[in-house]
């Protein structure tokens, strides 16, 4: 019988086109909305490094004014920076299976052929256990040794973007290129790799673009570069020098660990929680002692990664798809009802209020099918609408181009939730055009 | 075969009520041809429609081939509709956008036949109304006579026992009401129970007997005066009684 309600499901839906349009197309917006919100927030809010959650940890040391904390709305938290000192003397413990130290910085990259079109470079100045940590994933070569960083040692990894540009996507690894007119040994190629959010860096949004090049951090104070990102302090110093401020108490390093084991936590913590005290006595650290090692998914949510305004939105999206199916509810039982007739002659002619019911289900599950595919489609539309929209440079692989991907989760949840919502919403038309007495139709046809 | 006993039907709204079916009792015995008659809103169609299974009754009994389908489920009602009764409508309630194959079959794919089978079935019955060179057309394509020959073949594509119809000829002209007529004792006089609506006198007299409703009651019977003694006989029709009411 299944195969019978499928042809008439298909008969019906001819038989007002205009009625069907209208339905297919409200579960379609309704749920190319919804996929797009649910797209964006996924990338917004999703932890990208789940598999690493109990290991990696964000280390935040509280030095802050001893008056007020690092930030009002929370003033339970450390800030999420550290000063080059502090960083320096905690990266010291042999504790962490893996740690880092970085900042962002903006540098040139060229060529010496002049014939190649010298590129602005978005650039993390980082320690090499950066590629471990993260499992950043390389097109060719790899990341640079410890002693590279003591070095400092010229050497530079280029995302493939940038591989793609500079060497037309060939193997770079061991060629030449200038950095802000620094010449550095290419190491390794990165692979496409855009966790979102950018965790491991909040410093301008959680959607920033992947970097284009990595140097050993060896290199900032050698060649004294300033971080690109944000630099907070809280106390009048004098800084006039790039020494001035490696000294400051001002923050702007990330700084993240690796612990394997709860063990090693706990004695991580008890260092850098020793680290503090012994600076209290010399007079720094006048705050209570608020060290953290922060675990990725607590990061996020400590950072407010995830905002009001978004699950505002996203409940938004859910509220428009509920009208948009409510709206498809009140067609579908005009339709119903405009076909109660005929539905009448198939009761006279033996069809049970199941079988009604049945019929009515698959046509609604029909509905729903090639609804829940068009809203697909218009969502892939609007992201990449979207991408458009927001992104300048249509050859970057960063964030907004991330986003405006759908991955197969989004794709599964979308497609369950229309399929499950809209037969939902069918289930009551279905229902009540099975209860009608068939007589009152029968004459009145 | 059918039996009604004391059966009533009332139609209840917040302020009226409608006794549409008053006390009926009656028995139709196999292959009998009995015409239902009666002014307007008497309840004739009422009586159709209970009879038919197509709505339930208040009060009384009622035995469909032995079977007392008082207390059965929509299920039960529905796979009985299917396979025992067969209706022909006044408008012919033939569904527009299928093609007169695809019409008779409808019956028969709630029975769960084979698609074998179904053809079979689909094409003697058109054959018997004379509309074999005209399966695949669609109703709109058609007269008010075939169409209703085509709603009749449906009726009968499922080989039913009983044959409800509610004024079979009120759509269609004279002639084509004795062609309908004249299908209808051809499809009696081979066993199948008849029972017919019709406010035509003329056509109530070829009925083995008549039932006459009037506010929901049965008024009046004509016993049962057989046409063609010699022709029943060979069907295998026994007269059967027909009790009424006490009023």
């Amino acid at each position: 019988m299944l195969g019978y309600y499928f042809q008439l499901a298909f008969r019906n839906l001819r038989r007002n086109p205009g009625l069907t349009a209208l339905m297919i197309g409200a579960v379609a917006l309704g749920i190319a909305v919804c996929v797009m919100t649910l797209t964006l927030y996924r990338a917004m809010s999703g932890n990208p490094i789940w598999w690493k959650n109990d290991v990696l940890y964000a280390v935040t040391l509280d030095a802050w004014d001893p008056n007020e904390p690092a930030d009002d709305r929370r003033p339970e938290l450390p800030p999420w920076q550290l000063s080059y000192r502090d960083a320096m003397a905690v990266m010291e413990s042999g504790m962490p299976k893996r740690k880092l130290i970085m900042h962002k910085a903006i540098g040139v990259l060229s060529l010496d052929d002049r014939s190649v079109k010298p590129e602005r470079a978005l650039t993390r100045m980082t320690t090499g256990d950066i590629f471990a940590m993260f499992d950043v994933p390389f097109q060719y070569g790899g990341g640079w040794s410890e002693s590279a960083d003591q070095g400092p040692e010229p050497v530079m990894v280029i995302s493939r973007a940038m591989n793609e540009k500079f060497f037309g996507g060939v193997n770079s690894v061991g060629r030449r290129i200038r950095w802000d007119d620094r010449e550095f040994r290419i190491v390794g190629v990165r692979d496409r790799w855009q966790p979102l959010p950018t965790f491991y860096d909040l410093n301008n949004g959680s959607l920033e673009e992947g970097e284009d090049v990595y140097l050993p951090f060896g290199w900032t104070p050698q060649f004294e570069i300033w971080s690109a990102g944000n630099t907070n302090g809280w106390k009048q110093e004098e800084v006039n020098t790039f020494q001035d401020f490696l000294a400051s108490e001002l923050v702007w390093l990330q700084m993240w660990v690796e612990l394997p084991d709860a063990g090693t936590r706990q004695r991580f913590q008890a260092f850098i929680d020793s680290y503090a005290m012994e600076q209290k006595k010399a007079g720094r650290f006048q705050r209570p002692l608020n060290n953290r090692l922060t675990q990725v998914d607590q990061w996020l949510i400590d950072n407010r990664v995830v905002g009001n305004d978004d699950r505002v939105l996203v409940g938004l999206a859910f509220a428009f798809l509920a009208v948009c199916l409510l709206n498809t509810v009140g067609l579908l039982l005009a339709k119903f009802l405009n076909n109660a007739a005929i539905t009448g002659v198939r009761r006279a002619l033996g069809a049970s209020r199941r079988q009604v019911f049945m019929q009515h289900l698959v046509e609604v599950g029909v509905i729903s099918g090639i609804g829940s595919i068009l809203g697909l489609a218009f969502g892939g539309i609007m992201l990449v609408g979207l991408r458009a929209l927001y992104t300048l440079d249509p050859t970057d692989t960063g964030g907004t181009q991330a986003i405006a991907h759908v991955d197969v989760t989004s794709v599964v949840t979308a497609l369950a939730l229309a399929l499950f919502a809209t037969i939902a919403a069918g289930l009551y038309p279905a229902w009540r055009i099975g209860r009608i007495p068939p007589a009152i139709y029968l004459k009145a046809q | 075969m059918l039996e009604m006993q004391g059966i009533s039907k009332i139609y209840r709204t917040d302020l009226i009520e409608t006794h549409a079916l008053r006390d009926i009792s009656l028995k139709v015995g196999d292959g009998e041809f009995v015409a239902v008659t009666g002014p307007s809103g008497s309840g004739k169609t009422t009586f159709m429609n209970v009879a038919g299974l197509l709505e339930s009754f208040d009060t009384g009994a009622y035995c469909l081939d032995g079977e007392n389908v008082s207390r059965l489920s929509d299920e039960a009602r529905s796979r009985l509709r299917n396979e025992k009764i067969g209706f022909i409508f006044q408008s012919f309630n033939l569904i527009p956008d299928l093609d007169i194959f695809d019409n008779v079959d409808v019956p028969l794919r709630y029975r769960g036949l084979a698609k074998k089978d179904r053809e079979q079935r689909i094409v003697s019955a058109l054959e018997l109304v004379g509309l074999s060179s005209r399966m695949h057309h669609m109703p709109s394509q058609l007269s008010g006579g075939q169409q209703q020959r085509a709603a009749i073949a449906r009726a009968l594509a499922g080989d039913p026992r009983f044959l409800l119809a509610d004024e079979p000829t009120g759509n269609v002209d004279s002639l084509m009401a004795r062609q309908v007529m004249d299908l209808l004792e051809q499809i009696n006089e081979m066993g199948t129970t008849v029972i017919m609506v019709t406010h035509d006198p003329e056509l109530a007299r070829r009925a083995h007997r008549n039932v006459h409703i009037v506010d929901g009651q049965i008024s009046d019977f004509r016993p049962y005066e057989p046409r063609n003694e010699e022709l029943l006989t060979d069907a295998g029709v026994a007269p059967v009684a027909v009790t009424m009411a006490p009023a």
